[in-house]
């Protein structure tokens, strides 16, 4: 049809103009979803962990230790399954900015109560077999190109001095969903090398992981553990690994709120910027409209074509920016792999871009169409010269 | 001997004045006259004096204060936005000082636009546009957008556009207003060729003597007042 026709002729009539409202628009929208990717990433961990799983910790807070003899006391609860233990090392390899996760665990219960960590046979058992050894994720591994058998070292944080770590075994993750830049060693490693330098911080333990026997008596072995250590030297707060994760991340929500608004920030000002454009072009047009409207066309025809107009270039910037999303992020989500270890395009971010993109087209054509609509044919016309 | 013709438009004590603010701009006053059909008429007088209100009203693009205004029968003034807007694709053609073309359609696209409006099938559309433009010697530039024409040739397509519907009546504004001499010259033949061959009803505004010459009839209009009755044209 002839208006489609002079819509989409109008659309890309000036090129650089329409050119660059594209490129801002396809930018912003980009953001906008690498900034909502940011913020289900940091979700994301929390979905994968399991309500099966409990963590126990020190009640006052996670900076506290519990003694090592609480492992027998809470394997012996009912609906206990398994128990591991561990503690956050905080190790540091070469420079800060290298930073990913790494803890000593209890290597056998660990691997049994985490099946996500897929790790080889053989790797496993040379694993297992080394004091010194230690398992990485895929990810991190192929960041820092080590291959099995270097020697890493880490500079101790809470526990001084250099430590060094032979690597044994390369886990992948068993779904997307895994965090595959982990690094993990022997807890007996940590623990003797202390007891010889420092004998009070000996046999603490940062951490347990607790497998139930069934998600549903989660609940019971929660009040149960605590219950247990109620009054003790050292009380313990148990939750799921999904609530305790869930906390981990509520220390942070400032920032994803932070993230949050700016992404909506970023919405507000391309969807000026585009209005702008759309008054701009408008006004330029009022010529136009005046004449269509002469030749017996009426508010519809006006409305489509401003309409029309503006969402072909929202939407063309919309389209731009989702082909621009895939390389960029896997290039964010390699930059910041240790931060954000799972980074996944989702329909619904791709979803919330066209949403963003459609709003930003129709706020945009608002007033400018209300404009074009009310302005008299006589006044129209006189203004073409 | 004036042989009786029938009156196509007939324009009864119309007043028109526009608001700016508080003020109150009076811009015509009483007018009263009739266009015979197949009469072809020029409007003069100084800038400013109402010519383009005038031409607007009896158009159907703009509305009167009071009076009133027959054409072919019917009374516009009572007319709808909406009834105007379809009577206008009817019955008017429009040409203007400064073509008014739609700039991102070809020439022949220009054309077809305002027959969307009617019940013509596509291949109809495009016959009648081609053929008007044949007719006002532009067959070699039918696919070419606005700007790659000159200003008479863009002109030309403008009166193609304007009779392509076959109209009751041609209004033309100034249609000579911004071209050299060698193109108003062409304008105003093709339009008396419109006026004398095909019967066409034409009221055009000017401020060229030299355009009033090709019209049967003159009107002077001066600060809104009608001056001279029926003056037929010296020619
Ligand atoms: N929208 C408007 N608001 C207020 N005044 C207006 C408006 N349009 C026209 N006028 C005034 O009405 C008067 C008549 O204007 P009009 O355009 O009809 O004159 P004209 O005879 O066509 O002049 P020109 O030869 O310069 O085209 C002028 O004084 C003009 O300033
Ligand atoms: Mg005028």
């Amino acid at each position: 049809m002839m208006i489609l026709k002079i819509l989409f002729r109008n659309a890309f009539h000036s090129k650089l103009r329409s050119g660059l409202t594209i490129l801002g628009i396809a930018v912003a929208i980009l953001a906008f979803g690498l900034l909502r990717m940011v913020i289900s990433s940091w979700y994301a961990g929390v979905e994968a962990a399991s309500t099966s799983r409990l963590v126990t910790r020190n009640a006052i807070s996670i900076l506290f230790t519990l003694p090592l003899s609480y492992n027998e006391k809470i394997r012996q609860h009912e609906g206990v399954k398994m128990v591991s233990y561990g503690n956050w090392f905080g190790g540091i390899y070469i420079d800060e900015k290298n930073f990913f996760p790494n803890f000593c665990v209890e290597p056998r219960t660990y691997l049994a109560i985490y099946p996500e960590f897929v790790l080889a046979p053989a790797e496993k058992k040379a694993f297992l077999a080394d004091r010194k050894g230690f398992v990485a994720g895929r990810k991190l591994v192929a960041k820092h190109g080590w291959k099995l058998g270097d020697t890493v070292t880490l500079k101790g944080t809470i526990y001084p001095g250099n430590w060094d770590f032979v690597l044994r075994g390369i886990y992948k993750g068993r779904d997307e969903t895994t965090d595959e830049t982990q690094f993990y060693f022997h807890w007996d490693y940590l623990n003797e090398t202390i007891k010889k330098s420092s004998p009070q911080r000996a046999d603490q333990v940062g951490f347990y992981m607790v497998a139930v026997t069934r998600p549903d008596l989660a609940a019971e072995v929660v009040l149960a553990v605590d219950k247990t250590f109620k009054n003790s030297l050292a009380e313990t707060l148990t939750e799921t690994e999904k609530a305790f994760n869930q906390w981990f991340i509520a220390m942070s929500g400032a920032i994803v709120t932070a993230i949050q608004m700016v992404s909506f920030v970023v919405i507000i000002i391309i969807m000026a910027v585009v209005a702008n454009t759309m008054a701009m072009t408008t006004r330029e047009r009022i010529g136009d409209y005046a004449i269509m409207k002469t030749l017996g066309f009426g508010s519809r025809e006006i409305t489509i074509l401003i309409f029309g107009e503006s969402l072909v270039i929202t939407l063309t910037g919309c389209l731009t920016s989702m082909l621009l999303t895939f390389p960029a992020a896997a290039a964010f989500g390699h930059v910041l792999e240790t931060f954000f270890p799972i980074f996944i395009i989702s329909a619904e971010t791709l979803c919330l871009d066209v949403l963003a993109a459609i709003l930003i087209g129709c706020l945009a054509a608002l007033i400018p169409t209300g404009q074009a609509i009310r302005i008299g044919i006589a006044d129209g016309l006189r203004r073409i010269g | 001997m004036a042989e009786q013709k029938q009156n196509i438009v007939e324009i009864r004590h119309l007043f028109k004045s526009y608001r700016r603010g508080s003020l109150v701009v009076p811009v015509l006053f009483d007018i009263t006259f009739d266009i015979a059909a197949g009469e072809f008429l020029a409007l003069m007088g100084p800038s400013g004096s109402g010519k383009t209100t005038l031409l607007n009203l009896l158009a159907g693009i703009d509305k009167a204060d009071a009076g009133g205004i027959r054409v072919d029968g019917l009374d516009i003034t009572t007319f709808s936005e909406t009834e105007l807007a379809h009577w206008r694709a009817n019955h008017v053609g429009f040409i203007f000082q400064f073509y008014n073309l739609i700039p991102v359609l070809k020439a022949v696209e220009n054309l077809e636009l305002p027959l969307h409006l009617t019940s013509l099938s596509r291949r109809e559309r495009r016959e009648h546009a081609e053929m008007a433009l044949r007719m006002m010697g532009l067959d070699h530039r039918m696919d070419h957008y606005p700007q790659e024409l000159s200003g008479g040739e863009q002109q030309r397509v403008a009166i193609a556009r304007a009779i392509v519907t076959d109209p009751t009546i041609l209004v033309a504004d100034e249609p000579t207003g911004d071209l050299d001499r060698v193109s108003a010259e062409e304008i105003l033949a093709m339009m008396e060729r419109l006026n004398g061959e095909m019967g066409k009803t034409i009221v055009m505004v000017t401020h060229d003597p030299r355009a009033a010459q090709r019209a049967k009839i003159l009107r002077h209009l001066d600060k809104g007042y009608l001056t001279n009755d029926d003056s037929q044209n010296p020619l």
